[in-house]
Parts: C-alpha cells; structure tokens; sequence
C-alpha cells in the first residue's frame, strides 16, 4: 500500500456525527455516532432492519442523510461523496459482478471508474486474482464461478484502486464454511497491511475474530460499542448455562421441563434468565454452585459455556425474530 | 423518499466525462456479441422494407415522385433508429440497474448517477447508430440511397437515437418489471409509427392525427431523414432539429430525476 499523505492518514477514514435517515414516518437509522481508526477493523452488528446498511449507504453518499455529518476521508458526504470514494473500496451484500464479463474483464472495467488507465490495471491484474484464489479462473465467466469465487472476486475488485477503508456489506452472507474462512482469512491479511475495515454482518463469530472494535445496533441506535472481550464483560455475566430436557421434578403449578425447572430454581443461582423454547438459559459469574445442583436433578440435560457476543446481542436486542 | 424536496431531485443533471468508462463498458459487451446483434437489428426492418415495399410497391407505383420502396426506405431507417435505442433503454439498460444491479457496482466507485444514466443515453445513441449504418448500407448496396447528403444521415440518426433514449429512459426508470415496456411499444411507439410518415404520407390523415405527429419526436425524424436520402435539403431543418433535441433533452432531465428517486431515495 502507498502511504497515505500526512493529513490524510491522521484523519478518520471515516467519521459520522448524529446521523439520522428517515422514510416517511420510519426512522431508520436514529443518531448514529462512529469514529473510524486508521487501520482498525469495525464491526456493525445488527439484527435485520438494524438500519447497518443504510448507515453504510448514507456514508458512501448514496443516499442524503436526514440528519447528522459524514465525514469520508476526510471529505464532507454527500457533497464530495464521488471523490471520497476514490479512496474507498466496497463489498455490497449483493453480488453484482458483471456477467458479461471474464475475471479479469470485471476488474479492468471497474479500474476504469476510478480512472485508472487500462495498462495500471492490466499490470495488476495478476496480483489481484491471486489474493482472490483465481489465478486459474483469469478468462472465466462469471456465470461459471461458485458463490465463494464470486464474493473473492468481489473483493479483489474492491481493492482495484488501492483503497484506504474497504468497506462490506454481510461479505459472508451465504457462504459455506471454507469459504468464509478463506474471505476472513484475506480481511485479516489487509488489516494486518493497514487497510481501514468497516464490516457489517449479523454473525457473532465474524465479529469475535475480525473487529478490534464494533457496535451492536438495533433499531437504528447503537446500542453498545468497544472491543469484543470489553463489550462481552461490561454487558454480561462471564457464565452461561444452558438448561433443556425433561425435568422429573414437579414445579408449584404442576409443570415439569426445564420451564418449570427454571421457574422453581433458576433465581437462586443465576443473577439472570430467561427462558426460550424449550431452554433456559441462566447468566452467572460462577457457575460451580448450580453445576452442583444439575448434577442431581435427573432427567435434566444441560451446557455450560462462558459467555459470547452473541448472548450480549441476544440480551441487547432480544429474541424476537426480525423478518 | 418523501424527505428529498422535488427540486433537488430534478436538480440540473451534472455531467462529467465519467460517463466514458460507463460508455465502454457496454460497448465492450457489445463488442463480444457485435454480429448477431447488428444482423438481429437488421433483419426487422430489411423484411418490412422488401416485404412491404416490394407487395404495396406493385399496387402503388409512385409517391411524391419515387417509387414506395425509396419512400418506404427513410421511415425504416427512422423507426428501426428508434426501436434500436429504445430496445436498449428499456430492456438492457432495466436489465443493469435492476436486474444486475451493475448501477449500483458503478456508484460504489467515484462515478455518479447522472454520469451512468447519461452513458446509457450515449450508448443507446451510438448502438442507434451502429444498427442504422448497418441500415444505410443495405439499402445503398440497393439502389435506394441518393449519395448527395447521406452522411448528414448519421448525425441525424445519433440524434433519434438521443431523443428515444432518453424517452425510454424514463420508463425505465418507472418500470417495475419487464411487462411494462410492453405497454410502451403498443400504446406509444406503434401508434406513433403509424401517423409519423414511416409506411405512408401522413397528409392523407385526418388534421387532429397530423397535430398529433407533429408534437412527437418520429414525424420530425421522417420529415429530415426522407429528403436527405433521396438527395435533398429538407425544409424546416431548423424546427425539426429542435423538437428532437427537446425531447433528448427534456427526455434525460426527466428521466434522471425519476432515477435519482428510485436509486439514491
């Protein structure tokens, strides 16, 4: 990566102040406040209709902000929203690689929209297509590529111009298992290399591994924000266990199952419960006491774990489905 | 949506030459598939010429002094102008934006709406363009053509590329789906085809039709596009040229603005 001038490298890749975006009555992104660090990876964590993608489309200059100030390298969005993309690569959530085109077709026609001339582009081709894993695959179709080249495909394709924030939209979004590893795998290369990350995906283990900082939002609101680990300690017990199974007790109002189990037992260990489904799932700081208890109680199954980002999600933006 | 004022929506296009590599990119897909495509767009309007010119040329020997195939041949070179850049607009330029969604590719990179729109626009033109040559020199090779002012063909035929395009522009940027450029063609382009002067003079059509065509952009196209081929100066070059720009231009304001609405809302 060329070095960024001076004033440019100290300045947030990317900074948003009170953002607001609101269709008709429905506000969907509510005073939202980020500040990129250069060459850190941020995570947007949300739930469906959290408002992460407009956010995104709102710092881009792809849509006019109703409220609040974007800051893009350093350039005020959405007036000089095209010349800060200059310096900004994107992965959309959707594919829309050119299907007319070959490999390396799609990344010499997008290095022309960034004003690159054909033998810059040409020249690093090679380079491209082998951080994405398609050495082989240089003059083949799009059509012909499996879900996991074309999202590597598209990602190459982001880096055309040498960005300074790389910006996804879900990237892993319906990939396999290898495939995603392999994508994480690439981010995690370009971080160490000093590119600015700003990700967004409603995966908690995407989030762990990548984000040195990220902000679970819901309802266009963040609703916390910091490391993974600081997040996980300020918002929840360390301990979770989780309870199913047929209960042989009996509860007060004649229930048995872990409803029951819970309703009579849980509140004398956990600080915290709650019951979904079939499970109940205890949040505690020590676990020994009600370990102890479990052991006892027959017919009972139960998991014990520390705590995940995830149970701060679930926590933070409850268990309802979002559809 | 409803926050954006409409003024800003239909805000004076700005354009930059950043359209160029929007330009490009589909003449390079063009490029790949430049034969079958050019010979698809010659085929319809070569059978209506010969089909038609030479049945209804045996019942009609002469119009305005020319036999019906060399009159017939200006309004085919008008019309298939005309669905050639409204083909593209519609079906492939809907096929990018929303099918594709190779628009919203290109605004990821430092390329802005009104440059891909107005490549559209451009490329719709120059295909216009490719298809009509393809045209002219069939009909050269014919006998049809009078060599005196058949280049001032080719601006001509960019123009009514420009004026359609932009046209077709902003039902692409209504269309909710393919089906509704089917009601494009038959409530609008057909009918027009018909009172504009393509199969037969438009005089012998009631007054009211003629106003009609007159306001349309494919009568104005006819009236300069039938004397050059047949090696005349058209009258009134300067009102027709004028109708057509306004559409193209007029046309493409539209069209941006009710784009900007569907896409940056």
């Amino acid at each position: 990566m060329p070095a960024a001038p001076q004033g440019i490298a100290l300045a947030s890749p990317l900074e948003i102040r009170g953002l607001r975006k609101r269709y008709g009555d429905n506000e969907v992104v509510a005073g939202i406040d980020l500040r990129l660090r250069p060459g850190e990876c941020f995570t947007l964590l949300g739930p469906n209709g959290a408002g992460k993608t407009t956010t995104l489309r709102c710092a881009l200059g792809l849509t006019r902000p109703s409220g609040g100030e974007i800051f893009l390298a350093g350039l005020p969005v959405p007036e000089r929203a095209r010349e800060a993309r200059m310096r900004v690569g994107v992965v959309p959530q959707q594919d829309n690689l050119d299907p007319d085109f070959t490999c390396a077709e799609n990344l010499l026609v997008y290095g022309r929209y960034f004003g690159l001339d054909d033998a810059a582009i040409t020249a690093r081709i090679p380079e491209l297509l082998a951080f994405a894993g398609l050495e082989s695959k240089r003059d083949a179709r799009i059509q012909s590529l499996s879900g996991g080249m074309k999202r590597r495909l598209t990602l190459a394709r982001a880096l055309v111009n040498r960005p300074d924030l790389l910006i996804l939209d879900e990237p892993t979004t319906g990939l396999d298992p290898q495939a995603r590893h392999l994508i994480w795998e690439r981010l995690k290369q370009l971080i160490r290399n000093g590119t600015t990350v700003l990700l967004t995906t409603h995966f908690m283990d995407e989030a762990e591994r990548l984000a040195d900082r990220l902000a679970i939002l819901d309802a266009g609101r963040i609703l916390t924000e910091g490391s993974p680990r600081d997040v996980i300690a300020a918002q929840i017990e360390a301990q979770v266990v989780e309870v199913y199974g047929d209960w042989n007790g009996t509860a007060r109002n004649g229930t048995s199952g872990a409803q029951a189990w819970a309703e009579a037992h849980a509140g004398a260990f956990a600080r915290r419960y709650e019951v979904s489904g079939e499970t109940a799932f205890c949040y505690l700081d020590d676990a020994a006491p009600l370990m102890a208890h479990l052991a006892e109680q027959s017919g009972l199954r139960y998991l014990r774990r520390p705590a995940n980002l995830e149970d701060v999600f679930l926590k933070l933006t409850g268990r309802d489905l979002r559809d | 949506m409803a926050s954006t004022p409409l003024r800003s929506t239909f805000r004076a296009p700005h354009l930059s030459h950043r359209f160029v590599p929007v330009w490009q990119r589909n003449f390079l897909v063009w490029r790949k598939l430049a034969l079958p495509s050019v010979l698809g767009n010659l085929a319809d309007p070569m059978i209506y010429l010969f089909g038609l010119g030479f049945g209804i040329g045996m019942l009609v020997p002469e119009i305005g002094g020319v036999s019906y195939i060399s009159f017939l041949a200006a309004g085919m070179v008008c019309s298939s102008t005309m669905n050639s850049a409204s083909f593209e607009v519609l079906y492939s330029s809907f096929s990018r934006m929303h099918v594709q969604r190779t628009w919203d590719a290109i605004m990821n990179a430092p390329v802005d709406l009104d440059d891909i729109v107005f490549a559209e626009l451009v490329w719709a033109a120059s295909k216009a363009l490719l298809s009509g040559v393809a045209i002219l020199i069939v009909i050269a090779v014919f006998g049809l053509v009078d060599s005196r002012y058949v280049l001032w063909l080719l601006p001509l035929i960019f123009l009514v590329g420009l004026s359609f395009g932009a046209l077709g522009l902003v039902m692409t940027a209504l269309a909710p789906s393919y089906d509704f450029f089917m009601y494009y063609f038959t409530l609008f382009i057909t009918p027009m085809t018909l009172i504009s002067g393509v199969f037969f003079p438009a005089e012998q059509l009631p007054a009211a039709v003629q106003v009609a065509a007159s306001l349309l952009p494919l009568a104005h196209a006819v009236e300069l596009a039938r004397p050059l081929l047949l090696g005349k100066l058209p009258d009134g070059i300067l009102l027709h040229l004028a109708v057509l720009a306004a559409y193209g231009v007029g046309g493409f304001w539209v069209a941006l603005g009710l784009t900007r609405r569907r896409l940056l809302g």
